[in-house]
């Protein structure tokens, strides 16, 4: 007999289980497929050498809303929290902190304006996130669309009328001009660019790049932190959530494919052959695959098909997990310091140069990095007195000319480690074992289409009323029964949750016949 | 400067040798690149060799899609509005293709060549269209409008007319069937289809046999009164046949630019080939929304008082005017119905069949401008459409 359920959610990353819960606790029988043989997609810890376990896609935790931690009632334990970035300097030395509303190591002046321009940074993007944790409102829509429309514009209101201005200028300015208008030293201009491009086809100069950074603050998220055990350890508390309010996960069931009938979903069928029914189908996968591999172009109109083909899902950023024998000696830093997020990124323009390549297909010659060693907080993460080295590298573009082949790793590899070494001397005589993730291999693991960080590149073209496509940013689509709850959906990636609880919430509201 | 060098200027069709030698008035126009004639000797004549005798038009320029492939049949349902499952091989449909918002992108004939071959044939280029349809479907999708040269054959002779030049089989053919037939060792389809709204063919060859079929059938043609025609006959034809045409009585809907030019099938009377019973096609969604909350558009036909053509007038409710309702899209009088006929748009609420609608015609005496208000009743179906068409196999002449 053919298994019945209320929703199906194919998928098991954080926003998939997020969904589930969200459903669940209101009463829906619900069940969760996952391909891989543990939870969490991107938000994962797994072991990558013997002995030696990391995050293997999202490293940092600093996204994850409250709203969606209230409604899931979790709270995941926190092997370091409120972490400082550090701008490196080449071959050690004194680097420049920040944090979410402080900078030290630059002059009295850029003290005093990184504070003024976290302030403000804070309070547009918590006005941004107001938007991003509601289910967007059609422009035009019916009248309780109009409402939505009319309190976020009453909310932008609020702001008053010169910040106002000012957040409709910067959303559309790009991060360099801002940094170069804000600040004068190099590295804390560096770092906030790379923090504004990381997981996107985009150097700083590129359009719309403080729309980027505003995403990345979160709103009133938590500031950077580490999860005790690496972010699996937020994939396992959701997971909690949603087996306690009643969700079946299963993990090691890939879905073949989703079945339409009669012009609406009906259910799912394993890789294996079983099906399950539902006419409530819930996509954690990308849209693109969602749209290509799990349903069939020929199940949608031919317009929604021309935009999910062109949705730009390219990833850029390659993942570089290392486990070392010890931390090495590096001038100016101490062991507190190395445990804190270090970035490789020596100024704007190094960052953009490096963006250059990747428009190309060739991946950077000097790439830039956002560095973690989690073990020096948490200690179950590698061999006692052992630690691991976890990277977000940039620029390693998915569609590199000739392939990802073994060589093209390599090279790229040991360009990763020549460029680690310049800023952290002696890290690679502490080498044991390394592991890199170009976007390709990224896809595959995560099932993310182009290992994009986002599934859905985060452009204006791709973002609230359009995200991912125009006819999907409802998390509903023109095909009845398909939802999307991933990151490709409003409002995009990141360690959220808010894709896959807005994405529930819709489903409720729509039951709730409101 | 490079040596590549791009053709510039209008083609001409494999037909334009006789064509030219038939030509009296030098009267030429450019039909989708390709130079075609307005007229030969005189437009009024030679319609009335659709009427009365054979015409021969040159369709060549009509643009002509191959469809083939295991996912064909499945590709093409999706496409168009109607059941194509119910179409078989030796079948031609007319059928009506929408975007996503259940506006029409074009109307057009699709041949079914074979269980996994079609043609496409339509008044506009939709090859973009075709290729983004083909996402998913194992479909090859080629555009042959310069490989196919083909000529419609029309008019209550022109069976008389192929039975002399030794294609009598073509007789068993109804209305909407196709064969493929033996010419000068090659095989060429001929259809019983036409824009003309009488007795008559289409034939579908290769351009290297063009000529050669054009002097038989010319041959054959000449105690059943053949005639080359231009457009300007064909025209008239296709008004009296109720025949909508692209850009002239709707727009399609992939070039319109404001909101709301655009018309659903269900605007332009052809809710007839738009199948609900279908799962999935393109525009379903829409037009099953606009079936629930109403239409903003009518297709209206309109036999109108007095002989002179509503060419380009507004529709009103009212004989005294007032509110505007709509407007005429294509009117003629037609020598043959001896009605003076329009093809108009309207507001939904208005324009039922049987309803009078009123148009106000502007027309020049002497230089002198005269406006009118005349009478239009709104009537079913077809202007013209005389037993002869439909009846198989075809009378004799
Ligand atoms: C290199 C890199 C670094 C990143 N760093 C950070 C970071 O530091 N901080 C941060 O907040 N974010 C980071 N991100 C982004 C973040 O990881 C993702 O945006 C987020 O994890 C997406 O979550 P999700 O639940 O929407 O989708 P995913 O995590 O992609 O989960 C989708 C799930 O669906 C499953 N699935 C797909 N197809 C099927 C199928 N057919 N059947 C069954 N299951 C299927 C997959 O196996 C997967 O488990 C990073 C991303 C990348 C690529």
């Amino acid at each position: 007999m053919t298994e019945r359920f209320d929703a199906v959610i194919v998928g098991a990353g954080h926003n998939g289980l997020a969904a589930a819960a969200t459903l669940a606790k209101a009463g829906q029988r619900v069940v969760v497929l996952e391909a891989a043989a543990q939870v969490g997609g991107a938000s994962v810890t797994r072991e990558f050498a013997e002995g030696y376990v990391v995050s293997a896609g999202a490293q940092w935790l600093y996204q994850l809303q409250p709203a969606v931690k209230k409604a899931l009632g979790i709270d995941p334990p926190l092997a370091a929290g409120r972490l400082d970035t550090l701008v490196l300097a080449e071959g050690g030395g004194e680097p420049v902190r920040y944090s979410a509303a402080r900078a030290e190591g630059v002059g009295e002046a850029d003290r005093r304006a990184y504070a003024v321009w976290a302030k403000r940074m804070r309070r547009f993007s918590r006005l941004l996130w107001r938007w991003l944790n509601r289910v967007p409102p059609r422009p035009g829509g019916e009248s309780r669309d109009s409402r939505r429309l009319l309190r976020m514009a009453v909310g932008t209101r609020l702001l008053g009328k010169r910040d106002m201005r000012e957040f409709l200028r910067l959303i559309g300015a790009n991060v360099y001009d801002d940094v170069h208008e804000c600040f004068a030293s190099e590295a804390l201009r560096a770092g906030l660019c790379l923090d504004a491009v990381l997981g996107s086809h985009a150097g700083p100069r590129s359009p719309n790049t403080v729309m980027t950074s505003l995403y990345r603050r979160g709103g009133d998220a938590d500031p950077l932190a580490l999860p005790a055990g690496g972010m699996g350890a937020v994939a396992n508390a959701m997971l909690k959530a949603a087996r306690d309010t009643g969700a079946d996960v299963r993990t090691g069931s890939r879905v073949g494919r989703i079945v339409v009938a009669n012009g609406r979903v009906t259910g799912v069928e394993l890789a294996g052959g079983d099906t399950i029914a539902s006419y409530t189908v819930l996509s954690n996968a990308d849209p693109k695959r969602t749209v290509f591999d799990l349903v069939g172009a020929r199940n949608f109109e031919a317009g929604f098909v021309r935009r999910a083909a062109n949705i730009r899902a390219a990833g850029n950023a390659a993942k570089l997990h290392l486990a070392l024998d010890g931390l090495p000696d590096v001038p100016g830093l101490d062991t507190g310091d190395l445990g804190q997020r270090l970035l490789i990124a020596p100024s704007p323009d190094a960052v953009e140069r490096a963006f250059n390549p990747a428009k190309y297909g060739e991946f950077s010659a000097e790439p830039v990095m956002d560095v973690s060693i989690p073990s020096v907080h948490d200690e179950t993460l590698a061999p006692e007195g052992s630690h691991v080295l976890s990277a977000i590298v940039q620029y390693a573009p998915y569609a590199l000319n000739g392939g990802w082949s073994n060589a093209a790793k390599e090279r790229f590899l040991e360009t990763c480690l020549v460029t680690l070494e310049r800023y952290l001397p002696g890290l690679r005589a502490r080498i044991v074992e390394g592991e890199l993730l170009t976007p390709v291999d990224l896809e595959r693991e995560f099932g993310m289409t182009g290992g994009h960080w986002h599934h859905a590149e985060l452009a204006p073209d791709q973002f609230l009323f359009t995200r991912p496509a125009v006819g999907a940013e409802r998390y509903g689509t023109p095909l009845d029964g398909l939802w999307l709850c991933g990151a490709g959906a409003h409002p995009g990636g990141g360690v959220t949750g808010a894709a896959g609880y807005n994405a529930a919430r819709s489903i409720i509201d729509r039951d709730a016949g409101r | 400067m490079s040596g590549r060098q791009v053709a510039q200027g209008r083609l001409v069709t494999p037909f334009y040798s006789r064509q030219r030698e038939l030509d009296t008035v030098n009267r030429w126009h450019e039909w989708k690149g390709y130079t075609v004639a307005d007229e030969f000797y005189c437009s009024e004549l030679e319609y009335f060799a659709i009427r009365n005798a054979t015409a021969v038009f040159d369709l060549t320029p009509m643009t002509k899609y191959r469809i083939s492939g295991p996912d064909a049949p499945a590709y093409v349902d999706r496409l168009v509005t109607r059941d194509m499952t119910r179409v078989p091989v030796g079948r031609v449909a007319y059928a009506v293709w929408c975007n996503d918002s259940g506006q029409v992108i074009d109307d057009g004939t699709i041949f079914r060549l074979g269980e996994l071959d079609y043609r496409l044939c339509s008044q506009e280029r939709h090859l973009d269209w075709l290729l983004t349809s083909a996402a998913g479907f194992d479909v090859d999708v080629a555009h042959e409008t310069a490989d196919v040269a083909a000529l419609a054959i029309q008019g209550p002779t022109s069976y008389a007319t192929l039975d002399r030049m030794g294609l009598s089989a073509v007789g068993h053919l109804k209305p909407f069937n196709l064969m493929e037939v033996d010419f000068a060792g090659t095989s060429i389809v001929i259809s019983r289809t036409g824009f003309t709204g009488d007795l008559g063919y289409e034939v579908w060859l290769p351009p290297q046999v063009a000529e050669r079929f054009w002097d038989e059938l010319f041959a054959a043609g000449r105690l059943t009164g053949i005639r080359a025609i231009g457009t300007d006959a064909l025209e008239l034809a296709r008004i009296e046949a109720g025949y909508l045409m692209a850009d002239i009585d709707f727009l399609p809907a992939d070039t319109a630019i404001r909101p709301g030019r655009t018309r659903s099938p269900l605007e332009l009377g052809m809710e007839w080939l738009v199948d609900f019973g279908k799962p999935m096609f393109n525009g379903r969604r829409a037009l099953a929304d606009e079936l629930r909350k109403g239409s903003r558009w009518r297709l209206v036909r309109l036999d109108i008082e007095g002989n002179k053509p509503a060419k380009d007038a507004y529709i009103f409710a009212k004989p005294k005017g007032g509110e505007q309702i709509g407007f005429v899209t294509s009117a003629a009088w037609s020598p043959v119905c001896k009605q003076n006929v329009a093809l108009g748009t309207v507001n939904a609420r208005y324009g039922a069949v049987g309803d009078s609608l009123w148009v106000d015609i502007y027309y020049q005496r002497e230089l002198h401008w005269t406006r009118k208000m005349a009478r239009a009743t709104v009537v079913d179906g077809p202007f013209w459409d005389p037993p002869r068409r439909r009846a198989t196999p075809p009378g004799p002449y």
